[in-house]
């Protein structure tokens, strides 16, 4: 019980590390792999209702009381993200066992997805700053590697600029640090939360606003420091692409809600999210529509949807934040999924280019049934979860009478279904290309376990967004919890270090 | 003292920042080991110097006698440069592979993942 918090940690470590040990048994390991990503599945499931039903669970590391030792503090949010997290990861994980690769397979790829999984919960569950910073380097050095897993010239140019500009995020986020350690002497969230309010340097604390934001924001790919996530999600195995598409910019975004509503609660500060939320969606869909590469095009919807997600954190009431929550998990599910129905289309047609796609519809129904239920949600469409994700951000921004952000929105998702319909019509419409692009790839057929594995996930996934889709009232008011605890960082405060102590 | 380290953290980082902004993978990396170990002063500087106090409390004392230096940023500084040491260890090896395939030592020539 007292252990639960650390689990979603704990087993990924463990699967890790076994993966490592078999390194010689690739079979083994994808087992190895499978049964982890289950059990973390479960930990963070239980962690999930524990905190729905108790508010916060702390834990002190080594018994040291609250401000000094080292605290993992789990509330809803963290415990919400933690279960999207082990979800996308038992998806990927079954998904990726289906052989696609087994160059990577014998180069540890299952040890990696994990270990990147124990940095992304790590992240999560961290309560603690310089924490949050050792658990964000330990996620991106698995995700360095699996990115330049390989080898292939694409991957390691995209990896090239990703690896820096992430590094270049990280020497931020250790500038805000020292500076802000400087300025209260602790690193405990709650306890920098406390002591930031009474500490009465306006100047100090919004430059570290400022540092914060673009740390965190180069992580989440907000507007001007977006380059590095076109430049490189298209280039690993769709299997990664996907787990980093759900994951990666969603670790940014949890930490700029969090730092955003613990920390900095300045009006200047979100309204500078805000402007930088309006030019996200704005440059990121337009940036879609030019591509003509299925993973890019997905790519750059990424980045339009971060904006979505900021949006409720620079309208900063219940409702928006609750928006935000509800829209990240709907997105995670939605759009790891287009990933991998990506993928599918990839092992079929052995290409990307649209140009080189089509006739899908009638060769693999299946797959584009499944590819309209995420991709309808991603756009908007009522009832599908995406409606009820902008529908509640959109709302919010009426309420507070900022007509502009709310049109901005709307106006976001027609053309993001603009898109989504462009891949529909070249890639599943149409004609089957002749003569193929690559000779020698024909069209392949998939053997029965091949196909069970590569559609359980995509099937499954798509399950969930239709439950979300018909159901949001559940999901929502979970997210209206998450909100209410966001928007009363006393409790927060309360419950770390005064339960602690 | 403070100002002076000052002075070296804002030179180290406009060093850092300058390399970063070149061409070249390898004053790229340079520049990010500049700016790893930047921050690092920055950290250990921001957190307030004390002369030589080592923070150890004597024996038959509950708390130490006078100001002590602050064992926490050391311990953040040398974590720190662990993860620095490991993470410039991997792009060093990333880099020279890219190189190696591309056969470009010119960061303007590696497009071809771009969008």
């Amino acid at each position: 019980m007292t252990l639960l918090p650390v689990l979603p940690i704990l087993i990924p470590f463990g699967t890790a590390l076994l993966c490592l040990v078999l390194w010689n048994r690739p079979g083994l390991q994808k087992v190895m792999a499978a049964v982890g990503s289950l059990g973390l599945l479960v930990a963070a499931l239980i962690l999930l209702t524990v905190v729905r039903r108790e508010g916060y669970l702390v834990l002190q590391a080594g018994g040291w009381p609250a401000p000094f030792g080292i605290s993992l503090v789990v509330d809803l949010f963290s415990a919400l993200m933690t279960t999207l997290a082990a979800g996308t990861g038992v998806a990927v994980t079954f998904y990726s066992l289906s052989g696609s690769d087994q160059g990577r397979e014998t180069q540890g790829f299952y040890s990696f997805l994990h270990w990147l999984l124990m940095g992304v919960c790590g992240c999560f569950l961290a309560g603690d700053l310089f924490n949050l910073y050792v658990w964000f380097e330990v996620m991106l050095m698995a995700s360095f590697i699996l990115m330049s897993l390989g080898g292939e010239r694409a991957q390691l140019e995209g990896g090239v600029k990703y690896v820096v500009l992430n590094l270049v995020a990280s020497a931020f986020f250790l500038t805000a640090l020292g500076i802000l350690y400087g300025m209260v002497g602790t690193l405990n969230m709650a306890d920098i939360a406390q002591k930031l309010q009474r500490i009465d340097q306006p100047g100090l604390s919004a430059a570290l606003a400022m540092l914060f934001l673009t740390a965190f924001g180069i992580k989440a790919a907000l507007f001007p420091f977006f380059a590095w996530l076109p430049a490189s999600y298209h280039t690993p195995p769709v299997a990664v692409s996907a787990l980093f598409a759900g994951l990666l910019t969603k670790v940014g975004v949890y930490a700029l809600i969090r730092t955003f509503t613990l920390f900095f609660t300045q009006d200047f500060a979100h309204q500078l999210i805000l402007i930088l939320s309006a030019l996200t969606m704005i440059t990121g869909v337009l940036g879609a529509v030019s591509q003509n590469h299925f993973r890019r095009i997905l790519s750059f919807h990424i980045i339009s949807q971060v904006g979505y997600m900021v949006m409720g954190l620079a309208l900063f009431t219940p409702l928006a934040l609750a928006g935000s929550v509800f829209y990240i998990a709907h997105h995670i599910i939605v759009k790891a999924n287009l990933f991998l129905v990506s993928g599918v289309v990839r092992r079929l047609r052995a290409t990307e280019e649209l140009a080189h796609l089509g006739g899908l519809l009638r060769t693999a129904p299946w797959l584009a049934t499944l590819f309209l239920i995420p991709a309808l949600s991603l756009a908007g469409m009522p009832p599908l979860s995406g409606f009820w994700a902008k529908l509640f951000l959109i709302w919010s921004s009426f309420q507070v009478k900022n007509y502009l952000i709310g049109a901005i929105a709307l106006a976001v998702g027609l053309i993001t279904l603009l898109s989504m319909i462009k891949i529909w019509t070249k890639v599943f419409w149409g004609k089957v290309p002749d003569p193929w692009p690559d000779q020698h790839v024909s069209q392949k057929k998939l053997s029965l376990p091949e196909a069970l594995l590569l559609y359980l996930p995509i099937a499954s996934m798509a399950l969930l967004t239709l439950m979300i889709s018909l159901w949001p009232d559940l999901l929502f008011q979970m997210a209206q919890e998450v909100a209410a605890q966001l928007l009363n960082p006393a409790q927060y405060i309360e419950a770390v270090l005064g339960g602690g102590a | 003292m403070e100002i002076l380290l000052a002075l070296v953290v804002g030179g180290l980082y406009t060093a850092g920042v300058y390399l970063l902004l070149q061409p070249s993978p390898v004053k790229l990396i340079i520049g990010l080991g500049i700016l790893t170990n930047a921050v690092n002063l920055l950290i250990f500087t921001a957190a307030g110097l004390t002369r030589g106090k080592p923070p150890l409390i004597e024996e038959g004392l509950s708390r130490p006698i006078g100001p002590i230096a602050d064992p926490l940023p050391q311990a953040l500084v040398l974590t720190a440069i662990v993860i620095a040491f490991g993470v410039l260890a991997f792009a060093l090896v990333l880099f020279s592979k890219t190189a190696k395939i591309t056969g470009a030592d010119n960061l303007d020539e590696m497009r071809t993942s771009d969008p």
